[in-house]
């Protein structure tokens, strides 16, 4: 495989570009609703029509408009049908010719897609995620060939660096200096880990990429491969994502076919080959020691770190642990230089960030923003508000490790730091919107089952603590706590919080603590007057005045 | 060493064919719990026992990993599944009430399956469906936006038959 070869399908895919192209949403929403069927249909229909010569349809990936699914979109006539079925198939093609088929349509130029920059997803709903040579056509290898070709593994930390990309995992710590470490610990075996175990309930960014666009992925791997001197990748994908993992083996098999993973890539010494590890529904292998103990067969419990996984990772080499949109981000950044990535964004958060819009919302799916965008942008004109006209209660980001956004702070630009400001985190990035009908203490109990349930059990303070916080939640739910339960729980949230071995604990009260911050009337007023505490019953001090409070 | 397993069941010959392409390694484990698991339908002790002797790994470890992980299950399903995803975008949208409407319907908890062995209701965490929330997966095809009475409805085509 040479530079050359990549043109040359180049060439011969837009040479056989027709007149009209009718993209599918192949992606696992729309799928759900019969997007096949559609797909066939169409094909069918255009067949009939003897239209083969001039009319292309083509299964994409992730249209992002999920909730009005399966999406199709006839180019150059720039139509959305939205809700389509396969009996509509013969009515589009008829349109074709300018007449107006009687299916509804969405406005391709709304706010919702016009405020999106693509870079994760710039391919998505654009190529076909199961052919290799549609991904070469818009410009993929080519990066990979250009760092393989001209740049020491030296040059492409450095880019990486002054790219400015932070992970997408939701810690956003900076990729190009975890690069840097692991290219300089020392080492003859290393491996880079692609953490694809998207366990976050009501993210599906990971999924959506994996199934839209998993060759950039793949890209972005041998990248940072070559860059820390790794020669062995792994995809850890949950076992939920079926449509993510047969997308991704697809890749693996075409990829490898055409050279551009495996042995002497773009005929240099680099070699490099990516195996998939499937999980099996365990929350805390999203965690990196975790992730790493399930990888070699065990249970994933995580470890203490130090040693960083950059140092003793994976069968005790170094190990490069980054997630899908981390990853998805690489070749954009070799192919258009690390300043005009550092261009986009605010000023310590770069880049663009990819949020699965969802819950009380009108428009849901997935939708890609600058670094920098108020979230009243995000769901409100976007997202078109809550439906039936209820007013937006919170907005929820980071998932069990995040925390819940009130109204009045939507004027919050999107990054790292702001939303850390207000105890939530920018998290993988679920984004799940509250209307005025949510109980929030409900919400919070949710989260802490989750997190009970998902604890590992490993460290103490997160298997008892998680038990005990949501049996104080449940209590207050069923209005038996008093004031002195509530106080007990923030004893309990801060000392889970500052004493577990893991991030999933570590971070398991804040959707408490962030909904007690913002919403503490809600937890208030299910409190009973403690009999013993002061203005209680049994209180000999007890002043009628205190029990109103 | 007996190569075949004692019932002569067919599945265990295929299983160990997936383990030999596994070259028996350790940290396949979690691959091979899948296979096999994807060949019975439940991993019954004798299954974890032929695995760890096949694999030359304690028992314990076998039974650890088989335990640890939700996606694997000791126990039989039923003839048919009926998965009610329970992530968080499902939850605003009403996947409790749609659960809370099955088990009532079907007498069960979830996790359980009917005394008749029909039906197996369980929750999943997210399947990454939330922009068609509530999503149920029955007997693995995803059904978007369910009510309590689509989902009776669909489980009472089951319990019809």
């Amino acid at each position: 495989m040479i530079l050359n070869d990549l043109v040359q399908i180049k060439t011969k895919e837009l040479a056989a570009r027709k007149k009209v192209t009718l993209r599918c949403c192949m992606a696992a929403g729309c799928m759900s609703s019969d997007a096949k069927g559609v797909k066939e249909q169409l094909e069918n229909a255009v067949a009939q029509a003897g239209l083969e010569n001039d009319v292309e349809v083509r299964g994409v990936g992730c249209m992002k408009l999920c909730c009005e699914g399966p999406l199709v979109q006839a180019d150059p006539q720039n139509s959305l049908y939205i809700k389509v079925t396969p009996e509509n198939a013969p009515a589009i093609i008829a349109a074709l010719h300018g007449g107006t088929a009687n299916i509804p349509q969405a406005d391709p130029d709304a706010a919702f897609f016009k405020n999106q920059l693509g870079i994760v997803l710039a391919n998505s709903g654009v190529i076909d995620p199961e052919r290799i040579e549609s991904y070469i056509t818009v410009g993929g290898y080519e990066a990979l060939h250009e760092v393989l070709r001209e740049m020491t593994p030296r040059d492409v930390v450095e880019t990486m660096v002054g790219s400015g990309l932070r992970g997408r995992g939701g810690a956003g710590f900076p990729t190009g200096l975890k690069w840097g470490t692991v290219a300089k610990s020392p080492g003859a075996k290393k491996y880079i880990i692609c953490n694809a175990d998207e366990g976050d309930p009501g993210a599906f960014m990971d999924r959506s990429v994996l199934e839209s666009d998993p060759h950039s992925v793949l890209e972005g791997m041998a990248i940072a491969a070559y860059a820390v001197g790794a020669d062995q990748g792994f995809i850890y994908v949950r076992a939920e994502y079926p449509l993510a993992i047969s997308r991704l083996q697809l890749a693996i098999k075409q990829a490898k076919q055409l050279g551009v993973l495996g042995s002497g890539i773009f005929e240099s010494p680099f070699n490099f080959t990516v195996d998939l590890r499937i999980g099996a529904g365990a929350f805390v292998c999203g965690e990196e020691t975790a992730l790493m103990a399930s990888v070699e067969g065990k249970r994933g419990t995580p470890r203490p770190r130090p040693p960083f996984p950059a140092e003793s990772g994976l069968y005790g080499c170094p190990t490069l642990i980054n997630n899908v949109e981390t990853f998805a981000n690489v070749p954009p950044i070799y192919r258009n230089g690390a300043e005009w990535f550092a261009g986009i964004g605010t000023e310590k958060s770069k880049g663009t960030k990819v949020f699965a819009l969802a819950g009380n919302i009108k428009n849901t799916g997935l939708i890609e923003v600058p670094m920098g965008t108020p979230l009243r942008t995000i769901v409100q004109e976007m997202g078109g508000g809550a439906p039936g006209g209820a007013e937006i209660k919170a907005v929820q980001t980071g998932g069990p490790s995040g925390g819940c956004i009130p109204a009045q702070h939507l004027d919050t630009p999107v990054d790292y730091e702001s939303l850390g400001k207000l105890g939530s985190i920018m998290g993988s990035g679920g984004m799940i919107v509250m209307d005025d009908s949510t109980n929030m203490v409900d919400v919070a109990r949710f989260f802490m089952e989750f997190c009970m349930d998902e604890s590992c059990g490993k460290c103490i303070p997160c298997r008892a603590g998680t038990v005990q916080m949501h049996n104080l939640l449940e209590k207050i739910l069923k209005r038996k706590a008093t004031r002195r339960d509530l106080e007990k729980l923030e004893e309990l949230c801060d000392m889970v919080k500052n004493t577990s071995l893991c991030g999933l604990g570590q971070t398991a009260p804040n959707p408490t603590m962030s909904t007690l911050r913002f919403f503490r009337n809600e937890y208030e007023a299910l409190l009973q007057p403690d009999k013993y505490g002061p203005g209680g019953n049994g209180d000999t001090n007890r002043q009628p005045a205190a029990e109103a409070k | 060493m007996a190569l075949e397993h004692a019932s002569g069941d067919k599945r265990f010959k295929i299983l160990e064919v997936h383990m030999k392409k596994h070259q028996f390694r350790h940290d396949a484990l979690i691959e091979i719990l899948h296979k096999a698991q994807e060949l019975f339908g439940y991993l019954e002790d004798d299954l974890l026992l032929f695995v760890s002797y096949k694999l030359k790994l304690p028992p314990s470890r076998v039974y650890g990993v088989a335990t640890f992980y939700h996606f694997f299950t000791l126990k039989p399903k039923g003839e048919h599944t009926c998965v009610v995803c329970m992530g968080t975008a499902c939850y605003v949208k009403g996947a409790d009430k749609v659960i809370g409407a099955v088990q009532e319907h079907l007498k069960i908890k979830a996790g359980e399956t009917t005394a008749d062995n029909n039906v197996s209701l369980l929750t999943a965490r997210c399947i990454g469906a939330c922009g068609i929330a509530p999503a149920v997966v029955y007997d693995g095809s995803v059904t978007p936006r369910q009510s309590p009475e689509s989902a009776l409805e669909h489980i009472n085509k089951w319990v019809a038959k």
